[in-house]
């Protein structure tokens, strides 16, 4: 059984779709890579995912998740879910952190906010263990530290800390490499990858960068204008594109070897 | 942002005494005021007021003179009774001279007024900002129609001529307790200033990344508005309030000016001015004391809410 199955998804504010109806599976410890330029609905995906669409947004369909329809949960169930059974990672790490507390105090806020009657001193060692689990040197130390006195690299491994603290099944990472430079992308990514290698949660990968898919998904969602245009396995999507519109992002990448020529242009489409 | 090396740098590097100080917001403004004269010098001088405030009936029994006990052998009953000796009387019996007519110790009064002014600035800012802040939370997070009716509410009361309310209200209600009216009316009128610049942060500060990731692990409202937002208005509302007392000070002073304030023969420094508007050619020290005391604790106020605001936000950020 798979562990989230979105069906006919939609999300409208007002009149306009900006996804429109749209359909995947993920199962339990699997991995999915949604890309898409800016603007075809990824983000809205996984925010409808969450249930924290901004206000005056619909959302329709059906979300599954461990069998449970997430549209059909209330609020405050939802709260309990969100956190702590999935966890979200946000694009950029130097501002998804509160700069007035000590990186430790929110980690184990975040934590006792979904365990009643853990102390504070015992949230404070789950939020060490959690940074040292994503490798920040002597956490024991810097669990005392501000966000400002984080590298952006060393931040993103905070949030992802944080996202782990309460052990979720499922990891929406939104944009989480884009804010970074490319050898600290590279260190992420190898840290959620271990990261889930060692608890087996699932993961959904939000991204326009298609090199960062290939390296982390097993299934890959191509969105454009809200819609899946193209659905498949890592390999295939990257090997035989189908859609025109794949084609066209996968060309659109540049390769070390070719020559230098004219920058590819995706034509617009119907908007 | 640059490479590994950096990263590990920034992991094993020692703490070095500025990153320290950086660390807790709250002590690094003290160290910024306290390496600053002037605004060492406004501590100073409030700290002497809210001593004055605090000890007064101690104070008044080393001066040796009540606030309420007239004293007829200091003024002469012949000129109507202006004090005897120059500059209003100043003696080593009445240090800061004495009142016309009645005697009494303008000394004690002055220690006694600075009860009468500081407790109602002190509390009326303390009622204003517990209001402003929530008020101006509540608007800016929830937004639509909360924010609307509370938006609407506080232009009304900007709007509201709001001295004119104040004099008759005072004036129409029961004299007995003045002190407690006065607090009322003034934080009514006063909310609305600190609740606008409230409101607009929260605004801003909601759509922060932070908040939203807050949220995603699962915060309730409660959490996002106490725990998450509002921290971060903690400097603002610092400033707000250090800038507040002086503005009340003054409205006190003003509305006892205007005889709707502390009722005597309770002493308050506004009223003490006003009293001696009719004197000053005569005994121009019965004016000089109260007004420079009302002054410089003004003054005092003012340069320091200044000065917490460049400590607080060196960059204006």
């Amino acid at each position: 059984m798979s562990l989230l199955s979105v069906r006919d998804l939609t999300v409208t504010f007002g009149d306009t779709a900006v996804v429109g109806g749209i359909g995947f599976d993920l199962p339990k410890g699997g991995s999915l890579g949604i890309v898409g330029e800016s603007g075809s609905g990824k983000s809205m995906t996984s925010l409808a995912v969450m249930g924290l669409l901004p206000r005056g947004a619909a959302r329709g369909g059906s979300i599954v998740f461990d069998g449970t329809d997430l549209c059909a949960l209330t609020e405050r169930r939802m709260r309990a879910i969100r956190g702590d059974r999935i966890a979200m990672i946000f694009q950029d790490p130097l501002s998804s952190l509160n700069p007035y507390y000590t990186v430790g105090t929110q980690i184990a806020e975040a934590y006792r906010s979904h365990r009643s009657g853990v102390s504070r001193r015992a949230a404070r060692k789950v939020a060490v263990e959690a940074m040292e689990r994503v490798h920040i040197k002597e956490a024991g130390r810097r669990v005392d530290d501000y966000p400002h006195q984080f590298s952006g690299g060393m931040r993103q491994r905070v949030m992802i800390a944080m996202a782990l603290s309460t052990e979720p099944e499922l990891i929406i990472a939104d944009e989480p490499t884009t804010a970074l430079d490319v050898t600290v992308q590279a260190q992420i990514l190898d840290l959620l990858a271990e990261v889930r290698r060692d608890t087996g949660a699932a993961l959904i990968m939000i991204t326009h960068d298609l090199a960062v898919v290939s390296e982390v998904a097993d299934t890959v969602v191509v969105m454009r204008h809200g819609d899946v245009v193209e659905t498949g396995s890592t390999e295939q999507i990257f090997s035989d594109p189908q859609h025109p519109y794949t084609q066209a992002l996968l060309d659109a990448v540049p390769r070390i070897d070719d020559e230098i020529g004219d920058l590819r242009l995706l034509s617009g489409g119907e908007a | 942002m640059s490479i590994s090396s950096t990263e590990l740098e920034a992991a094993g590097a020692p703490e070095t005494g500025a990153l320290v100080a950086a660390t807790d917001p709250r002590r690094s403004v003290w160290h910024t005021l306290l390496r600053d004269p002037s605004a060492i010098a406004c501590l100073v001088y409030i700290g002497l007021v809210i001593v004055m405030a605090l000890a007064a009936p101690l104070i008044v029994k080393v001066s040796g003179w009540d606030p309420y006990e007239f004293d007829q052998t200091a003024i002469d009953p012949n000129l109507g009774g202006i004090p005897l000796g120059s500059w209003g009387g100043i003696s080593a019996e009445h240090w800061l001279g004495v009142e016309p007519q009645s005697g009494r110790d303008i000394f004690a009064r002055i220690v006694y007024g600075a009860r009468a002014s500081m407790l109602i600035a002190v509390s009326a800012t303390a009622l204003t900002t517990v209001l402003g802040v929530v008020f101006g939370l509540l608007a800016g997070y929830f937004g639509g129609r909360t924010d609307m009716v509370i938006s609407r509410f506080m232009e009304f009361l900007m709007a509201f001529p709001a001295l004119i309310f104040m004099i008759a209200v005072l004036s129409a209600l029961p004299a007995d307790n003045r002190q407690y009216l006065l607090v009322l009316v003034i934080s009514v009128f006063g909310w609305p200033y600190l609740a606008r610049i409230v409101r607009a942060q929260t605004m801003s500060l909601k759509q922060r990344e932070f908040v939203e990731a807050a949220r995603a692990s699962g915060a309730s409202r409660t959490r996002l508005v106490f725990t998450e937002i509002l921290p971060n208005l903690r400097s603002t509302i610092l400033v707000m309030v250090t800038l507040a007392v002086p503005g009340y000070i003054g409205t006190e002073a003003g509305l006892s000016f205007l005889g709707v304030g502390v009722v005597p023969p309770t002493p308050s420094w506004g009223q003490m001015i006003s009293s001696s508007v009719s004197w000053y050619s005569v005994v121009p020290t019965y004016f000089l004391v109260p007004g420079t005391f009302l002054a410089l604790l003004v003054l005092s106020f003012m340069v320091l809410g200044d000065r917490v605001r460049s400590a607080v936000d060196p960059g204006g950020r």
